[in-house]
């Protein structure tokens, strides 16, 4: 702790991370990093411990083994492992969307967005008891709430279904507004676990949009995709896991011509992924869909 | 042209296929009325068994059981037919935009009209029953149904707005009465100084109870509850030096009206006001008080929702997994709504101590955590209104059936409705879960509103899972 904030360190250095369930070894010594400001991809076929990782950063589990530090701006650490799992998102500012959209399905989209700013609403209504007594600030730190919760409706397009309960919404929105959701914690890193999954072509140009734009105002994003066209087109950096073991990292560009992620994509021997490349003609965003 | 005929002529194979279905409904009837109902067995002079044939009931039934089908069949189809009319209904949303029903016509009413008529039940009693002392019995069932109502939407908090099932909710109403109880009767301490400690008492075996079941859901946390109720009442029954077992404790203070006691001397009630001595004010104090702490209940439930920690609730039902991605810290929100929701069980069952003079763990078995759970479910998760309804259903249901005078025509002289009221009451409640199985009222109101406030269709509220 040098006191002394370099902008390019990293926000999330993961470090000998193993995760073990019983006899099957989920994520294997796995380190990387997610530098600050930065976009960075988690890519692998299925079952190759993405989201073990996600939820070992997030705080659903207890990692076996390894260190998990995220960095703030202003240079506090926080060990990720140590931390109790809503800590995670509170102290350490971690958000975190899921696979399997999980949201308040019978409260209004507005509500949704209110949730998420629980521990700022907390404070201001005294920790309730103020608030019950109609004492305190709660009413204007609750017209701030749903300022902020407005400005993500209007970024996101769904001011207009604010009202709405949010399990009324299409699937698409419903994506958006679980991001919405995880950005209303005001966090550092923003954790997206497949966020492009059964989105159309359009949906997915917004979602990339909305993503550019969260980077652009300062959160970090570590996200797991399978839309190989997504991840090559905003990524900054690539994570590729297969068997829960890191196979390549780089950027897009580099991972996208390494013969071990074309092998672990194609499922081919080394020896021939020559012969696959050229066949192929290293047409990796088909290859990565149909994974 | 043509669609009008064809809509005839399926309006046409409706009608048949209806009368069908309700002859089928009616002769499913008579097959069990031959065994039941057709012969009745009567011991003669000589001790045989004389069968007396009573097929004109067997007829009447399933006469009776073919036009309620019919009638049914009827009101589906036009309802179908008005459905099919309406453009694209946004089916998950109540359409409150839209022109309101009739429900939603009564509820903006249903507020003042339920409180105006609480607040004037003992006055309209005392003047349609002619004096106070006549109207008691309606007196005293009010008290009885405002107790079940505030238990209904204590527990409200606990099942309808944090979605943990609670089975055991009893248990808290017992530590206020008998937290109530032991200190009015050790330490002689006033009913209003008793009030907040035995909340507080209740709130903390609340947070106890919390404690071990944190990491439960659903059946587990069902039964673990459950279990917790029993052990209070067996605690109750067994510790004998302090809760007196199974006698329980008597000559609790009764009620005063903020120190003045209800007694017939120069310092009573009576005398103080210039009133003639009557034993109903003391009555009327308790009718009120329990009013005033149900609605204290109430608007402390109501603004609770507003609050964060209200919210938090909500989305713990909702989804906890998400609930915790979020930083909501689930364990504190968990014995909150626990604690929260045990205090107003402390108040609930302080005033059933003041009110009854007399205590013994009889009054706080399992049965009565099962009405008043079955109010909270029967009203409808998380609706203050349907709890109240449902109270009113559940507790004056039953008392409303004792007086059924009408039924002796139908079933004839020999016919005793109050051997069947619980019959009768269960029926009910079968009908209620059949056609509103989210409960009376299952429309979730938004806590708060952009633009305008809409409500959430009970389709899409979970019920939560421990």
């Amino acid at each position: 702790m040098s006191g002394v904030i370099d902008p390019r360190e990293p926000v999330l250095t993961v470090e000998h991370l193993s995760m073990r369930f019983g006899g099957l070894l989920a994520v294997n010594d796995l380190s990387f990093e997610v530098r600050r400001g930065d976009i960075t991809a988690l890519i692998g076929p299925n079952g190759a411990g993405k989201t073990t990782v996600f939820n070992c950063i997030t705080g659903f589990y207890k990692p076996t083994e390894g260190r998990l530090t995220l960095a703030h701006a202003d240079g506090a650490r926080h060990l990720l492992e140590r931390l109790p799992n809503h800590a995670v998102n509170r102290r350490a500012r971690v958000a975190r969307t899921f696979q399997n959209i999980r949201l308040f399905s019978g409260m209004t989209v507005l509500e949704n967005l209110l949730v998420a700013q629980h521990a700022p609403l907390m404070r201001a209504s005294g920790f309730t008891v103020l608030g019950l007594l109609g004492l305190g600030g709660y009413r204007a730190a609750e017209r701030a709430a749903i300022e902020r919760a407005r400005l993500w409706l209007d970024r996101i397009g769904l001011t207009p279904r604010a009202d709405d309960p949010a399990g009324d919404l299409p699937y698409g929105a419903q994506r958006r507004l679980e991001i919405a959701r995880a950005m209303c914690t005001e966090p550092v890193l923003l954790c997206l676990d497949e966020p492009a999954a059964g989105l159309n072509p359009r949906e997915s140009a917004e979602l990339t949009e909305l993503l550019r734009r969260i980077r652009a105002d300062g959160t970090s994003v570590l996200l797991i995709e399978h839309d190989m066209s997504v991840v090559m087109e905003i990524s900054d950096h690539v994570v590729v896991l297969d068997y829960g073991v890191k196979i390549a990292d780089g950027t897009p560009g580099a991972v996208r011509t390494d013969p071990r992620v074309v092998a672990a994509y194609l499922g081919v021997e080394d020896e021939e992924v020559e012969a696959v490349e050229a066949e192929v003609g290293l047409v990796l965003p088909s290859a990565g869909a149909e994974a | 042209m043509a669609d009008a005929m064809r809509e005839g002529t399926a309006r046409g194979a409706g009608l048949a296929e209806i009368l069908r279905d309700a002859g089928l409904y009616a002769l499913v009837t008579l097959g069990l009325c031959i065994p039941i109902v057709s012969y009745r067995t009567d011991l003669s002079q000589t001790s045989a068994l004389d069968l007396t044939p009573r097929w004109g009931v067997v007829a009447g039934l399933c006469g009776a059981i073919f036009a309620l089908r019919l009638v049914q069949r009827m009101v589906l189809l036009r309802r179908d037919a008005r459905r099919a009319l309406t453009p694209a209904p946004r089916q998950a949303t109540e359409a409150v935009d839209a022109t309101p029903n009739a429900g939603q016509r009564i509820s903006g009413l249903a507020l003042p009209l339920f409180l105006g008529a609480a607040l004037a039940l003992p006055l309209v009693a005392a003047l349609a029953s002619g004096g106070l002392g006549p109207a008691r019995y309606w007196i005293d069932l009010g008290i009885l149904i405002l107790t079940y109502v505030m238990l209904g939407w204590g527990l409200n908090i606990v099942v309808g707005l944090a979605g943990l099932l609670d089975l055991g909710y009893v248990a808290f109403y017992a530590v206020g009465a008998y937290t109530y109880a032991l200190l009015a009767t050790t330490f002689g301490l006033s009913f209003w100084l008793c009030l907040p400690l035995a909340g507080l008492a209740a709130a903390l075996w609340g947070m106890l109870l919390g404690f071990p079941v944190l990491r439960l859901r659903g059946d587990y946390l069902a039964i673990v509850t459950l279990a917790f109720g029993e052990i209070i009442r067996l605690v109750l029954i067994n510790w004998v030096d302090l809760t007196g077992g199974s006698a329980g404790i008597s000559s609790i203070p009764r009620a005063t009206f903020f120190g003045i006691p209800f007694t017939a001397g120069p310092n009573g009630f009576a005398a103080t006001f210039g009133l003639s001595f009557d034993a109903m004010h003391r009555n009327v104090f308790l009718y009120y008080l329990i009013l005033a702490l149900a609605l204290i209940t109430n608007g402390v439930t109501l603004r609770l929702r507003r609050l964060p920690i209200g919210r938090a609730w909500e989305a713990l039902r909702e989804d906890e997994i998400a609930c915790r991605s979020l930083g909501i810290n689930t364990t504190t929100t968990k014995l909150t709504a626990f604690a929260l929701g045990a205090m107003f069980g402390g108040f609930a069952g302080s005033f059933f101590a003041v009110r009854q003079g007399f205590i013994s763990p009889e009054s706080f078995n399992f049965l009565e955590s099962a009405i008043i759970l079955a109010i909270v479910v029967l009203g409808g998760m998380g609706s203050q209104v349907g709890v109240a309804v449902a109270a009113i259903a559940m507790v004056g249901g039953p008392e409303l059936l004792r007086n059924l005078g009408f039924l002796k025509a139908v079933f004839g002289e020999g016919f005793d409705p109050n051997e069947y009221r619980l019959l009768l009451f269960g029926l009910a409640m079968v009908a209620m879960m059949v056609w509103r199985p989210r409960g009376l009222i299952s429309v979730r109101m938004p806590s708060v509103a952009l633009t305008q406030r809409r409500g959430v269709s009970g389709a899409l509220v979970r019920e939560g899972h421990g």
